[in-house]
């Protein structure tokens, strides 16, 4: 008979499992198709490691021993060979140092980009050629399909609008979506959580992970001042003045950290009528406040482009612009830059709290066609 | 086919020692402390087997306090004789866990502790790191006038370099400080005699020499004034309360009764295949004062995780560094203390081979350790040239 974890010669495929119910149902739709599948969970931080950050909650956020534990139940329910490896060391580096100096630079920045194109579908990827994987397989939801006429490979929304994860997906190169399969692409999360109960999975009931998954509830800020502490470097650097686009200057804050564009909280400045950051200054340490209307942006530079299911086009194209994970997309016209990388938008209608730091993707319907850093002016 | 070479994690249980236990659990349930004939006829098997233990280590058998395994004699051992008040402790850098954060509590408590490096000189360096083998003069600089113990491991159960126990046993027990020795990976690949070693207090495991699981043993010189660090009772001549384990103990001595010497031939031509096809292959530790059945590998360029993964969907199963809590792999410690750097002790995997492994076995591990370490290699951008 033969073994059934000797499975190299047939080309298994890599399923990144983190213990949620999403790529649990990967794994097990896979298995059960017939596929040979390894299953593997990315550690990515060390929870315990910033102890003034340490909460009672500990599930749903990354490498939490619960979700190791849950993956690897999993994986011991299907019998396949299941693994942990170790990516922190990368993990810092490419996501967590940058979502850091970003905050320091007075952007708003997106780790779960970063942490796509650097460590889900590049180091995960290595890690898959390392054991003879020759496909991976996530719990995104996101659908990829090669289009024969333009020979490219393409991304498109997924089926279930709510969960759709194009906007921190569109990083991928052509050699990364031909290699990547998204098996929930296609379904609505309802039928997810159906198939996690009729597959038997012990994870069926588990809530869905909202918030970035190093970051405990949410509070950035703490995080970069704990993770500063740590290092031996000052948070406090980054004081500064409450000014007004005029240059008046209205108190003082704690940090451009604290602030992010769009933000009212935290201020503490009492005028008239309603202030919030329009921009955070690093170089001068400066958060510039003003009302809703300072706020609306017609057009925007981006940066780091990636043209993912195109060609990178020569003359301007018309699609819709998601400029936050939320925001509904809108109507705008893309010019191309200087280079492939560059790009300016410009709405048909003034869009709010345009935010450098942020992602800016570009759909034409349900296909995605480029993805961006949303620049400093 | 399926190989296991991860014979210092753990090794499968003697199936004359699976029958003895069986026998136990199935005719002998009594509690070895209660008076009647089944507390007596349980009692009998705890102390034949308490006696089998003893004879592996030259030991008498009153000197043999049952534990739950390593972990447990080792935190016995130590705390038992930690002082009420601020006192020095000293140990080395390579030791296990099982010693390391035992002295990190006692840090925690108020009492200092050294740390002496293994760096012996006598071996061909591949690298500039360390040996991996404790120079008895560090020790011996070490020690304080309020120094209450030194815990020395016998052999290291990473790199297998075997410890001068006995060398430092006699300058430390000279001085009237108490000595302890972790010798979990001794037994069948060095011979362990209590007395030659001048050890006051010595840790056994018996998974580590085809004994069962949850079980150990604190060997504890007669005289040697041991506290209890758990208490409800007064069993093991009131130095571990807890009602015996028994079948577990059986299990332990018939293993002891049993242990055999292992040779270094099988793991000598492990090596010599390896280093002759696989090019840029190295040996971490030295490789003179070394137990016979533990090869420690770096591949430079190419992670040991990948490695162990790599072999293991191939049927060959080895291990790297230390594993975390989730599982994942942390560069060894005993490695980062020899003075690799951090990326040449994640490139490196351990073997450890064991009685049954045969030479076909090992055949077909130099075979697949060479296709994975091209492939990754073949991937490495560490590696490109």
């Amino acid at each position: 008979m033969r073994d059934k974890y000797s499975i190299e010669e047939t080309k298994p495929i890599a399923v990144a499992m983190s213990g949620g119910v999403d790529s649990s149902v990967v794994a097990a739709l896979l298995h059960r198709e017939g596929a040979p599948i390894v299953g593997m969970t990315m550690q990515l931080w060390n929870q315990q490691r910033l102890p003034e950050l340490a909460t009672e909650a500990k599930s749903g956020r990354c490498c939490s021993l619960d979700d190791v534990y849950d993956a690897r139940w999993v994986a011991t329910t299907l019998g396949i060979p299941y693994y942990v490896v170790n990516f922190e060391e990368r993990f810092e580096q490419h996501v967590v140092k940058p979502f850091v100096q970003e905050y320091l630079e007075g952007k708003t920045p997106i780790p779960c980009t970063l942490c796509n194109n650097m460590i889900k579908f590049d180091q995960f990827l290595e890690m898959a050629d390392g054991v003879g994987a020759e496909k991976i397989a996530t719990g995104h939801y996101a659908q990829i399909r090669y289009d024969e006429a333009s020979g490219r490979w393409q991304m498109l929304r997924s089926a279930d609008a709510g969960k759709d994860q194009t906007y921190f997906l569109w990083g991928l190169t052509q050699e990364q979506m031909a290699r990547t399969m998204f098996p929930l692409g296609g379904m609505v999360k309802s039928e997810v959580r159906k198939l996690a109960e009729d597959l038997g999975l012990p994870v069926a009931e588990k809530p869905d992970s909202q918030e970035i998954c190093f970051v405990p509830n949410g509070d950035y800020a703490a995080f970069i001042e704990a993770y500063f502490n740590e290092q031996g470097l000052d948070s406090g650097a980054t004081k500064g003045e409450i000014v007004t686009r005029a240059g008046e200057r209205l108190g003082t804050h704690a940090g451009v950290h604290h602030f992010t564009v769009g933000q009212r909280r935290g201020l503490n400045v009492a005028v008239g009528e309603p202030l919030y950051v329009i921009e955070t200054n690093p170089a001068t340490r400066q958060v510039v406040v003003g009302t809703n209307v300072d706020l609306q942006r017609q057009s925007f530079r981006m940066d780091g482009v990636n043209w993912i299911s195109i060609a990178p086009p020569q003359e301007p194209v018309r699609g819709e612009v998601r400029i936050r994970n939320r925001h509904q997309p809108a109507a705008a016209t893309i010019y191309p830059g200087a280079t492939e990388r560059e790009a300016t938008v410009e709405f048909d209608e003034p869009q709010r709290a345009v935010t450098p730091g942020q992602a800016a993707v570009v759909y034409a319907g349900e296909l995605v066609l480029a993805g961006g850093w949303i620049a400093r002016d | 086919m399926r190989a296991y070479f991860d014979h210092n994690a753990t090794t499968p249980l003697r199936p004359e020692v699976l029958d003895a236990m069986v026998e136990v659990y199935r005719d002998t349930f009594g509690n070895a402390s209660s008076i009647h004939h089944y507390g007596q006829t349980a009692r009998q098997r705890l102390e034949a087997a308490r006696r089998q233990v003893g004879t592996l280590i030259g030991a008498k058998a009153e000197e043999i306090v049952f534990t739950s395994g390593g972990t447990e004699s080792n935190n016995l051992a130590i705390f038992g004789l930690a002082p009420a008040r601020p006192g020095h402790f000293v140990t080395s850098t390579i030791e296990h866990p099982a010693v390391l954060q035992v002295a990190d509590e006692l840090e925690r408590q108020g009492h200092t502790v050294t740390r002496v490096p293994a760096r012996a000189s006598g071996r061909e360096a591949s690298g500039g790191e360390a040996s991996g083998v404790v120079d008895p003069a560090d020790i011996e600089r070490a020690l304080r006038p309020e120094t209450f113990a030194v815990s020395l491991m016998a052999v290291n159960n990473e790199i297998g370099t075997v410890q001068p126990v006995a060398e430092v046993g006699k300058l430390v027990r000279e001085r009237g400080i108490f000595f302890h020795c972790d010798a979990v990976q001794a037994p069948g690949r060095v011979a362990v005699d209590v007395e030659a070693w001048n050890v006051d207090l010595l840790t056994l495991s018996a998974h580590k020499f085809y004994g069962p699981k949850g079980v150990g043993a604190l060997y504890v010189r007669k005289g040697v004034p041991l506290r209890k660090v758990s208490f409800g009772g007064r069993h093991e001549r009131d130095r571990r309360p807890g009602t015996e384990n028994v079948p577990a103990a059986v299990g332990m001595g018939e293993a002891a009764a049993r242990v055999k010497r292992m040779s270094p031939t099988l793991r000598d031509w492990l090596e010599e295949q390896v280093l002759a096809r696989i090019p840029e292959a190295y040996v971490n530790g030295d490789r003179e004062r070394r137990a016979p059945n533990v090869s420690n590998l770096r591949f430079p360029g190419i992670e040991g995780e990948a490695i162990v993964i790599g072999l293991d969907l191939k049927g060959v199963a080895v291990s790297s560094g230390a594993a975390c809590s989730s599982g994942a792999v942390a560069p060894s410690h005993v490695l980062l203390a020899l003075g690799l750097s951090a990326k040449d002790a994640r490139s490196s995997i351990r073997v450890s081979l064991g009685e049954g492994n045969t030479r076909e076995e090992v055949e077909s591990l130099v075979e697949s350790l060479e296709s994975v370490v091209m492939r990754l290699r073949k991937l490495s951008p560490a590696y490109a040239r």
